[in-house]
């Protein structure tokens, strides 16, 4: 039996400011992974991937990152992924301080 | 201080010069990020988990008031207005924008320093002991030699596609502040028997997933031979490193595949090679550059104001007391300026704060200041007379915690609220075991103690070489750290053995508590260290205290 695939957003680094950006449903790129497009259909999830990673002159590493989604959203399922979507913790700098 | 000659600084404007072009291509879409990747490495721009990093060398930690002033400035400009002193004598700065980085560049030159080979497959930025011409207990000043092979190394068009990185590191005396025995080469600058200078070279060591003590792999170089004998070394591992496997690349894999003697054996027969090709004009430049570090006139004054604020200033006498090291002129001081004050991220320093050393040594230590590998900023020349004077300015600027060389004066690497590699985070850590220590009132209890965190297994937080080291890890989605005891950065190198299982974040700083409770109840004095501690009575305290009896536990199991 296949694993089952889990929801997955597409992520990657802005080319200018180096920032996480999301892929949204439209394909564009947003800074808040609650804009994100949440992936529940695998092959579906691989070819927005290639497509995605394709737009090197947009963003820099672009992967599939792992969320759990309901209602509210997507939420990251990895603690790295938490930072990613916050900022560091020893100070009130990236995405935390941004005002949305 | 060394000055860029017209070739240094036509080097570095064609470079810098390059690399905007490059920026523009990549950009304008005409190099892809594979292609601009190595390009932007070779100088120093890294992209990270929020942002990008620009790593600026700081060739042997050393640089002056100017440098320093303009360290603020690019904080301020282009950045969120502080930078982080590295274990590798680098400053970084975590928020630049591609666009920017160009003119950060160009601003760096401005005062004779750059970002060249901070990061790539070379020669990295040559490290040196921090008290650098100051200390009392030096044989020479290492500088020269650094920036010997700063000029050998740069662009070499033989060391531009290594295996791996390849860092070096020199000292002058025999306490290793240095921590050659962690490096890939680490020379030891020493004299023979008829009293000529020379260095035992050191290679192989490193420490990351596989850490190893670096093996003498020479005895006695003498001074004359050094280039072409560095150049034998990393030619010889040139063609042996392991490019077939990242994690075999570097020299110390090589060493310990081949054994000390085999490589020994290779490395002097291409050293016989090269040697008549340095017919000398390397000896010349040497001298020029020795000329540059030529000490600066130290005057013998009184050292009252320093006596009487010691006898009558109790903060004053406790910063005096840890943060002051011997100087080799009668009357001065080595005074270390700690970026570790209880609860801030270790390493880290405000464009005011860099502004306010700047300021101090321009006006008390003949414009010189060190970065340590210890993520502190270094005074090397300073009279004591004046020292009451700098430690007020310092206070008024939250620069004058009094913990070097203690549990407070914790290594951390940026870890995972920065570094795209890390497993976990490092810096919250050190944080709260700071603020832990200051709470309880013992950090000048437990005296000299060195912790040091990584948060992956590359060990840019030095863990395994501290007396306590601290690993972070990813353990199923969670962050866990694993302990290491026992480690030693100085000359009794030694790498740090597992205590056993690891902690999760919040059990770590409970754990290292009880780690300190186990030192303080088992040492004969007040003056058996930690590490002395450690050696006498072995693993066995510490462990019950970390994990209970494992009698008990066989018997409840």
């Amino acid at each position: 039996m296949p694993a089952i695939f889990t929801p997955k957003v597409i992520t990657a680094n802005a080319l200018l400011e180096g920032d996480v950006v999301y892929l949204t449903q439209d394909d564009t790129w947003s800074r808040h992974l609650a804009d994100a497009d949440v992936l529940t259909d695998e092959a579906d999830a691989q070819i927005r991937l290639i497509d995605a990673s394709a737009r090197t002159s947009e963003v820099v590493g672009v992967y599939l990152a792992d969320v759990s989604a309901d209602a509210k959203g997507p939420k990251p399922t990895h603690f790295r992924e938490a930072f990613r979507m916050r900022g560091p913790s020893n100070y009130p700098h990236g995405k935390q301080s941004e005002a949305l | 201080m060394y000055r860029y000659t017209d070739f240094d600084a036509a080097f570095v404007a064609e470079r810098n010069s390059q690399f905007r072009a490059q920026v523009e291509r990549r950009i304008d879409g005409n190099l892809t990020e594979d292609e601009f990747k190595p390009l932007r490495l070779m100088n120093g721009l890294y992209l990270q988990l929020h942002a990008y990093m620009l790593r600026v060398a700081i060739p042997y930690g050393t640089l002056n008031s100017a440098q320093m002033r303009q360290l603020a400035y690019i904080a301020e400009r282009w950045d969120k207005g502080y930078g982080h002193f590295t274990t590798r004598q680098n400053i970084q700065f975590n928020w630049p924008t591609l666009r920017d980085v160009p003119d950060m560049l160009d601003a760096l030159a401005e005062v004779q320093m750059h970002a060249i080979q901070t990061s790539g497959n070379t020669i990295r930025n040559v490290t040196a002991d921090h008290f650098a011409g100051a200390a009392a207990d030096e044989i020479a000043d290492p500088r020269p030699v650094a920036e010997l092979i700063r000029q050998w190394s740069t662009d070499h068009p033989e060391f531009q596609f290594l295996p791996r990185k390849f860092k070096i590191a020199v000292t002058g005396s025999p306490n290793d502040r240095a921590v050659t025995k962690a490096h890939d080469i680490g020379l030891r600058m020493v004299r023979n028997d008829v009293g000529e200078p020379g260095f035992e070279v050191i290679v192989g060591g490193g420490l990351g997933r596989t850490p190893m003590i670096g093996k003498v792999v020479r005895d006695f170089l003498p001074e004359a031979d050094l280039l072409p004998y560095l150049e034998a070394v990393v030619s010889v591992w040139n063609l042996l490193g392991r490019r077939d496997n990242k994690y075999k690349s570097r020299i110390k894999i090589t060493v310990h595949e081949h054994g000390i003697d085999d490589i020994r054996a290779r490395v002097e027969e291409r050293f016989a090679l090269l040697r008549p090709a340095f017919t000398g004009v390397d000896q010349q430049l040497f001298a020029q550059i020795k000329a540059d570090f030529a000490p600066p006139a130290f005057k013998d004054r009184d050292t009252g104001p320093f006596d009487l604020a010691y006898a009558n200033d109790p903060v004053f006498r406790s910063w005096a007391d840890t943060n002051l090291s011997a100087h080799r002129a009668p009357g001065h001081a080595i005074g270390q300026i700690s970026l570790k004050a209880h609860g801030a991220t270790p390493g880290d320093a405000t464009a005011d704060q860099m502004r306010v050393m700047a300021d101090l040594a321009e006006r008390y230590g003949h414009d010189e200041l060190r970065i340590s590998h210890e993520q502190n900023v270094v005074l090397p020349h300073v009279h004591m007379a004046d020292l009451p004077a700098i430690h007020a300015a310092l206070k008024a600027a939250g620069l004058a915690t009094a913990n070097i060389g203690k549990i407070s004066d914790i290594i951390a690497c940026p870890g995972m609220d920065y570094c795209a590699l890390a497993t976990a985070r490092s810096i919250p850590i050190a944080q709260e075991i700071a603020t832990r220590f200051d709470q309880l009132k013992l950090e000048h209890e437990v005296g000299d103690l060195k912790i040091k965190i990584s948060g992956c297994i590359n060990a840019c937080g030095h863990h395994h070489v501290g007396h306590i080291g601290i690993l972070g890890l990813d353990r199923a989605g969670v962050e866990n750290y694993q302990i290491t005891l026992g480690g030693d950065h100085t000359e009794t190198a030694a790498i740090g053995q597992r205590t056993g299982p690891g902690f999760s974040a919040d059990e770590i700083v409970p754990a290292i508590e009880r780690i300190v409770d186990t030192y303080l109840s088992e040492r004969d004095s007040a003056e058996e260290t930690f590490i002395d501690t450690f050696r006498r009575v072995g693993m066995t305290p510490f462990k019950t205290a970390l994990y209970g009896e494992s009698d008990k536990k066989q018997k409840a199991a």
